[in-house]
């Protein structure tokens, strides 16, 4: 039993040492106590966190060996097929790191496959917290840190692996420098003041290594330490489930259980990433050989997490713009600019446009399941396909090879399906959540279907059905839809005009509210209306929750004006 | 350890959570082992007994005894194997392909195995051996109360004007002006990060009666050498084969045609001649070889449709007519080298190229 373990003396005593000295007893038998709710998706962020451990230590390890420097030497290593060559000293040691260094290509396979775990990991997580709507009060700010750390990110990664100096990453490098000049009015600064005067110049790789080694890991460092800070504080959602409620928090204790899982998960990330840079070679720079502007290989890709940029410059035309003396080049403009623009910034904003528009001002600790949102889930689906087309555009050379299509055309369909597909993909999402609704009406209504046929004394033939158990009941019944605002310039009983839909913002705002309150009526308890039997769309309708939704909200509608709501 | 280690860490998140002025979290000490510990500061008495137990045994013991043989025995393979590391980065040399190669595989399978073995084993330790428990814990309104956001506003205000910032305008704005150029020292003085870029970009190395070096060679090079249609060479500057700045902007291709395949018309940008015929010698043109899009090297050639395709993004150009575009995000065609033969009769540029080669650029025009 607990209470009977003695503690040994050491331990004791250094607590006690140390509780003299900080206060800690109290405040660390919370944390030990603290909960940690249990899904498989909550793991998604803690694979980022613990890729960023990673990325320190066998980054640490590079950081011993690796010159950064772009003077030259002629190579006479290990690597005989080079034997001669001139190449830069960041080449050379990273050459010496894969080849005389013992255990050196593993930590550089490990790294740079822990760069790219992270930032899929990044994603995903991300895409977990839109979906599930976690980002909502009073998480907006947390939100906010991913996309900041999302960007880092990136940058960490391009400099990253512009670092050894090699064919492949000089010509991202060369990329980035082209694209970079092409800003209005400060391009061309920008250009000079960041590479010391003409590309490639000798300066470059000793600014992007202090930048990669320093400055924005200490950054993503700062960030996540915000991140994990406010989530403790916070406390994790949860998912929807018998026993949980917005103001409370089910799970299991840090000490042992989430301490031992976060081990586990941490050594099987390692354990995982090992494995990869076993027996999953990636950037084998000796393969590419030392950086020379003159020279490119076919089939040039950066790593996955640029590949938006990319394909955003192979799908853009060739719009430039020539006046007064100047130029402004849209072909590398839009593509570095308008992608990403329209994510980050889209991301950004969208829980207070979320907000906004439902007039929601309650928080949130119960997690959506995306069925139940359904324009969020259609607009985070949308968001997907236009990364997903420029994405898989940024290997249409690739893409091209392997389907065996003219290259131009993959670059027709890329052009046509970023902006056919999202919207393809925000009317099917919208489709498929509303039928998951449906269906879970159905469920509550008629129970599940059991397999089971029973042949009725009169010879029909009918499907036993079961009621729903307490446990999915409670996961059905957690959806929680918006409220619905009056209808655009609608006025109150009184004939006053309702002042948060009143004018062009009001109307907006209005539109939006009757989006996001769109609903199929979920019958609780079977005591239905007669509504929401689940046959087709006739039957869907706004509803505003039986009392589920915010009660800020004055009028909150009725049956009559949910009708426009499905068009 | 681990608790030990942590004492000092989480008291961040945990003290503010109680400052901020949510309901004061129950002090609750399970057991009486800590509590006793907790030097007389008087917390210790505050224990709240309603909180639940976790279970101190595993509902299936034998299943329990099982499972700790998998956990043992999975750290004993985790053991074994970082041996098995230790041993293969003592035992196993590098400075060859095929040693690299060899020693990478030993340490990274155990170390994967080291790690794995690890992971597998705590897990299964967490899954099948300590009991099952949920916790329940009360969520904390974030926002506080009235009363202490009315705390909070009074002492601003008193301390505000204790500070008399409000009301001496004459300190307030001799402190922003002081920090005004202060602000702005981190932007000036990046400055000499790197020189103007004056019109360094619209010139190259090539001058008149600079010679044409076979890339890789480093050879000139005389129409008649020159003679198979339908090849493409790459050429550096004779005297900047080795520069990499000059390169970047210098590099240049030529191509052969067969008579009559060549058709450069001549194109002008205001007075200047941007391409014509007349830079050829003997259906041999010169083109930069830097791309006008971002500046990678168009060096992909196709003899049969003579596209010159820039393998980054996929702009092509048409060779016969001057490099003009085709297809992609490139904006303009690739320069053209103005070429001729000089007196040894080895291919030699007649000047620079008479536009800005290379991505667009603001003060291009």
């Amino acid at each position: 039993m607990s209470e009977s373990l003695d503690v040994p003396k050491a331990l004791s005593g250094t607590g006690s040492w140390l509780d003299d000295r900080f206060h800690g007893a109290r405040g660390l038998r919370v944390f030990m106590r603290k909960v940690f709710p249990d899904h498989w998706s909550f793991l998604l962020g803690e694979i980022a966190l613990w890729s960023f451990v990673l990325l320190l230590l066998t980054g640490t390890f590079l950081a011993l060996f690796f010159v950064p420097s772009a003077g030259e030497v002629v190579y006479h290593g290990s690597y005989t097929k080079l034997d001669g060559i001139s190449m830069s000293q960041a080449y050379q040691s990273t050459l010496n790191i894969s080849f005389d260094i013992r255990a050196g290509l593993l930590m550089r396979e490990i790294h740079h496959w822990a760069a790219d775990l992270f930032m899929a990991a990044l994603t995903i997580h991300m895409l977990r917290v839109f979906f599930t709507g976690a980002y909502r009060k009073p998480r907006e700010i947390n939100w906010l840190i991913g996309i900041g750390l999302f960007t880092l990110g990136l940058l960490e990664g391009l400099f990253g692996y512009s670092l050894p100096d090699d064919q492949l990453s000089g010509a991202g490098l060369r990329i980035f420098e082209g694209v970079l000049q092409g800003i209005p009015i400060v391009g061309t600064y920008a250009a000079f003041f960041l590479f010391n005067g003409p590309f490639p110049g000798d300066s470059i790789i000793p600014r992007l290594y202090i930048l990669h080694v320093f400055l924005i890991p200490g950054l993503i460092l700062a960030l996540i330490t915000a991140h994990l800070f406010i989530m403790v504080h916070q406390k994790h959602t949860q998912m929807p489930a018998k026993g949980n409620t917005e103001n409370n928090v089910v799970g299991q204790p840090f000490f042992p259980y989430f301490m031992a899982k976060g081990g586990a998960w941490f050594f099987f990330i390692f354990g995982a990433l090992a494995l990869l840079a076993t027996f999953a070679q990636i950037n084998p720079i000796w393969l590419y050989g030392p950086y020379n502007p003159v020279q490119i290989s076919s089939a040039s890709q950066p790593d996955f997490y640029m590949g938006i940029l990319e394909g955003a410059l192979r799908v853009m035309p060739a719009w430039e713009w020539n006046f007064l003396g100047h130029t402004i080049s849209f072909s590398v403009l839009i593509p570095a600019a308008i992608p990403f623009g329209i994510i980050f910034t889209g991301a950004g904003l969208w829980p207070f446009f979320e907000q906004w528009a439902t007039g929601d001002r309650s928080w949130h600790n119960i997690n959506d399941r995306p069925r139940n949102a359904p324009i969020r889930t259609a607009t985070g689906i949308a968001a997907v396909v236009f990364y997903g087309v420029l994405w898989a555009e940024g290997a249409n050379d690739v893409i091209a090879d392997f389907v065996q299509i003219p290259l131009y055309t993959v670059t027709w369909i890329a052009r046509v399906l970023v902006f056919v597909g999202p919207a393809i993909g925000f009317y099917v999402t919208r489709r498929i959540c509303l039928g998951l609704q449906r269906k879970d009406a159905e469920m509550l209504e008629h129970g599940l279907e059991t397999g089971v046929i029973r042949q009725m004394p009169n010879g029909e033939f009918v499907e036993i059905h079961r009621p729903v158990t307490e446990d999915e009941r409670a996961i059905l019944e957690a959806k929680r839809p918006s409220a619905l605002m009056p209808t655009a310039g609608s006025e109150d009983d009184n004939g006053v005009p309702s002042p948060e839909v009143s004018g062009t913002l009001g109307r907006a705002r209005a539109i939006a509210n009757r989006g996001f309150a769109e609903t199929v009526v979920v019958e609780t308890n079977g005591h239905g209306n007669g509504h929401g039997n689940g046959h087709g769309p006739a039957d869907e309708h706004v509803a505003v929750p039986a009392g589920g939704g915010p009660a800020e909200l004055p009028g909150g509608g009725d049956g009559e004006d949910g009708e426009s709501g499905e068009s | 350890m681990s608790d030990m280690e942590e004492v000092a860490g989480p008291e961040g998140p945990v003290a503010p959570h109680r400052v901020i002025g949510t309901p004061p979290p129950t002090p609750r000490l399970l057991g009486s082992g800590h509590g006793a510990e907790d030097g007389g500061t008087g917390h210790g008495t505050e224990v709240e007994p309603a909180e639940e137990r976790l279970p101190a045994e595993p509902e299936y013991p034998t299943h329990a005894k099982n499972a700790e043989k998998v956990v043992a025995a999975s750290f004993v393979l985790a053991f074994l194997a970082g041996c098995g590391f230790i041993a293969a980065y003592i035992g196993l040399e590098v400075h060859s392909v095929d040693a690299v190669f060899r020693s990478n595989l030993a340490l990274g399978l155990s170390l994967s195995v080291a790690l794995l073995g690890l992971g597998f084993g705590a897990v299964i330790w967490v899954r099948h051996i300590m009991p099952d428990a949920e916790v329940v814990e009360e969520r904390h309104a974030l926002r506080s109360t009235d009363a202490e956001r009315a705390a909070f506003a009074e002492y601003f205000s008193e301390a505000t004007g204790a500070s008399q910032f409000v009301k001496r305008p004459i300190i307030r704005r001799t402190l922003m002006l002081a920090t005004l150029p202060l602000a702005a020292i981190p932007i000036v003085a990046l400055r000499d990060l790197g020189p103007l870029p004056g019109t360094s970009l619209r010139h190259t190395v090539w001058s008149p009666g600079r010679r044409l070096l076979v890339y890789g060679t480093n050879q000139p090079i005389t129409p008649a050498e020159f003679s198979a249609p339908g090849s493409m060479i790459t050429i550096v500057p004779d005297g900047y084969q080795d520069d990499l700045d000059a390169l970047a902007k210098a590099a240049v291709i030529i191509i052969k045609f067969r008579p009559g395949e060549l058709n450069v018309p001549t194109r002008t940008n205001g007075s200047t001649v941007i391409g014509t015929m007349n830079w050829t010698v003997d259906n041999i043109v010169a083109y930069s070889k830097i791309c006008t899009h971002v500046g990678c090297p168009a060096a992909l050639y196709e003899q049969t449709t003579h596209h010159i395709l820039c393998p980054c993004h996929q702009s092509t150009f048409d060779a016969t007519t001057g490099a003009t575009v085709i297809f992609g995000p490139a904006p303009r065609p690739l320069p053209q080298l103005p070429m001729t033969v000089d007196a040894e009769g080895y291919l030699v540029a007649k000047s620079d190229f008479t536009q800005p080669v290379g991505p667009s650029f603001w003060e291009r025009g």
